[in-house]
């Protein structure tokens, strides 16, 4: 079940301006979807997605909390605690799939879209981001497919939120589903898009959590807990969910508006 | 087929399996969840007058199915749990509510809330090994788990039962004086303090660097503990420390438990873990030609 391994990383790589991946070698392994607790020695224990899988694996973070930013100041050669891999997969379902991507919703994404295209998928991705400067794994998406990037500001490709966008793909093209994720709101108008036309997706969640495994409770949603069930769920369970789009818990476990 | 209905100082509950205090119970949803999964009955998280955070990651530190914790009694407070424990009560859920807090009249307060919202009985948390001022040294003290208990007993009606703690010499004396103090039960173990050190980082695992262990590890100082407790109180015993199977629940019966509480056996063996070890205890039951688990509580001692 996941116990704690300390591992070192190996390499430090800059995907925009405050958003890096780290590399490390671990043993546990892990499928495209599936997220890890990282533990930031000093500082907090976060889950995170897995940007890369492999015997070299990998996590991408957004600098934006207090132990993210000291997290910005590790080195390779520095050490970090991992536990896991937990939660589920994307399903590989038809032969055509668009990824939407969000903020750093695109790491959770990435290792899917290329596992697809390995497949012999058609795979569309849309990434998006406040601007420019914050788009993240776009040329890698790029190996993979087609890509198409919207900014808020309009500084690259679409001008807007990513949601319109991939609303306007789903018209044009003919897609047997949709994956997503990152900030709920987005996501939210992406189930939604998606449902409308009837086409299967996925979406990928983010709640507070602590353990991880099942056992605390931090991460209830709905009736059940995100770690276990999901993070990913699916367009059914989310067109019928209380939470979804609307309420999160705080620490304390206290129903709080998203 | 063997009853596995038991009476717990009133509490009646169709088998002698309940959801450990701390574990899941933060919601009413995962409250009948467990219900669901085939709990008898179920313990909420520990509530206190106020909100709290817990403390900071890591707080969890998980080894060969057993597992230390500081998650620092993080809940929603009285006024926002009144949801999730009627949410549960309202499913027909037997809900036991778990209180804490920092001075008996923080305790009563919160015990008198959680019987308004429908609890059935009242489990005092006097012993949290991880959370300063919150417990842990009330059960280091006969007189405070005396002021404590008889605090509690003033403003409810429901049975009320002391959580006490294994760390400490002789731990039977602290239930004796609970059930001076009028205690309807008492609730053995929680956890034990402990500490894990990740050796390349030089440091403790968890943010609090110690925390209380459960689990498998834990299951023989339980045992010993509710052994001791039955023999010295003649109110009923909930047990309650690393049971997993049916076989760890009738060692704690034996030792003199009524009823038995399952936590960390939630992660090891999921939340079906209820249905699973009521089934194993009733499978022995027949096979040893009982009728009713009440037939062996505390027939260890002979």
């Amino acid at each position: 079940m996941g116990s704690l391994e300390i591992v070192r990383i190996v390499e430090i790589e800059r995907e925009a301006s405050h958003t890096l991946t780290y590399r490390f070698p671990a043993r546990f392994g892990g499928a495209p979807g599936q997220f890890v607790m990282v533990w930031i020695p000093g500082h907090d224990e976060l889950p995170m997605a897995l940007s890369y899988l492999g015997e070299v694996t990998g996590i991408t973070v957004q600098a934006m909390g207090d132990a993210t930013r000291a997290f910005a100041e590790f080195k390779v050669g520095d050490r970090i605690g991992v536990r896991g891999p937990y939660g589920n997969a994307f399903a590989v379902r038809g032969a055509s799939c668009l990824f939407v991507g969000g903020g750093t919703g695109a790491a959770s994404l990435i290792a899917a879209i290329e596992a697809y295209a390995a497949a012999g998928k058609e795979v569309t991705t849309v990434i998006a981001a406040k601007t420019q400067a914050e788009l993240i794994f776009e040329e890698r998406a790029a190996r993979s497919g087609r890509v198409e990037v919207s900014t808020d500001d309009g500084s690259k490709g679409y001008k807007g939120f990513a949601a319109p966008l991939a609303e306007k793909l789903l018209d044009e093209g003919a897609f047997d589903q949709v994956i997503t994720c990152g900030p709920e709101r987005m996501m939210h108008g992406v189930v939604a898009a998606a449902g409308r036309r009837g086409i299967a997706v996925q979406a990928s969640l983010e709640r507070y959590m602590k353990c991880g495994v099942g056992i605390c409770d931090a991460c209830a949603f709905d009736d059940g807990l995100l770690c276990v069930d999901g993070p990913i769920l699916e367009g059914p369970r989310l067109s019928r969910s209380e939470d979804f789009g609307k309420w999160r818990r705080d620490r304390s476990g206290v129903r709080v508006a998203l | 087929m063997a009853t596995l209905e038991v009476d717990v100082a009133g509490l009646r509950l169709p088998n002698p399996t309940l959801l450990a205090s701390g574990f899941l119970g933060e919601t009413g949803a995962s409250l009948i969840r467990s219900w669901k999964a085939g709990a008898g009955g179920v313990v909420t998280k520990s509530i206190s007058r106020e909100p709290r955070q817990g403390y900071p990651n890591p707080t969890i530190f998980e080894a060969d199915g057993s597992l230390l914790n500081a998650v620092g009694l993080p809940n929603p407070g009285i006024a926002a749990y009144e949801a999730e424990a009627r949410k549960a009560v309202a499913a027909g859920v037997p809900v036991v509510g778990s209180v804490f807090g920092s001075t008996p009249d923080d305790y009563a307060e919160a015990a008198a809330a959680l019987e308004r919202f429908g609890a059935e009985a009242i489990e005092m948390n006097l012993s949290c090994p991880h959370v300063e001022g919150t417990g842990s040294e009330i059960a280091e003290s006969e007189d405070a788990v005396r002021a404590y208990v008889r605090a509690v007993k003033g403003r409810t009606h429901v049975p009320v039962f002391a959580k006490l703690s294994p760390n400490v010499s002789g731990i039977a004396k602290y239930a004796a004086a609970a059930e001076d103090a009028g205690a309807d039960g008492i609730t053995a173990i929680n956890t034990l303090k402990a500490m894990a050190i990740a050796p390349e980082l030089r440091m403790p695992v968890l943010a609090h660097k110690t925390g209380g262990l459960s689990g498998p590890a834990v299951k023989p100082v339980g045992v010993r503990c509710v052994y001791e407790i039955h023999a010295a109180v003649d109110v009923p015993v909930l047990g309650v420390g690393g049971i997993s199977t049916g076989r760890d629940a009738l060692e704690y019966i034996l030792a003199g438990a009524s009823a038995v509480q399952i936590g960390t056996a939630v992660m090891t063996r999921g939340i079906e873990v209820f249905a699973k070890v009521s089934r194993e205890i009733a499978g022995f039951l027949e096979s040893e030609g009982h009728g009713s688990v009440r037939e062996i509580v505390g027939a260890a001692h002979g």
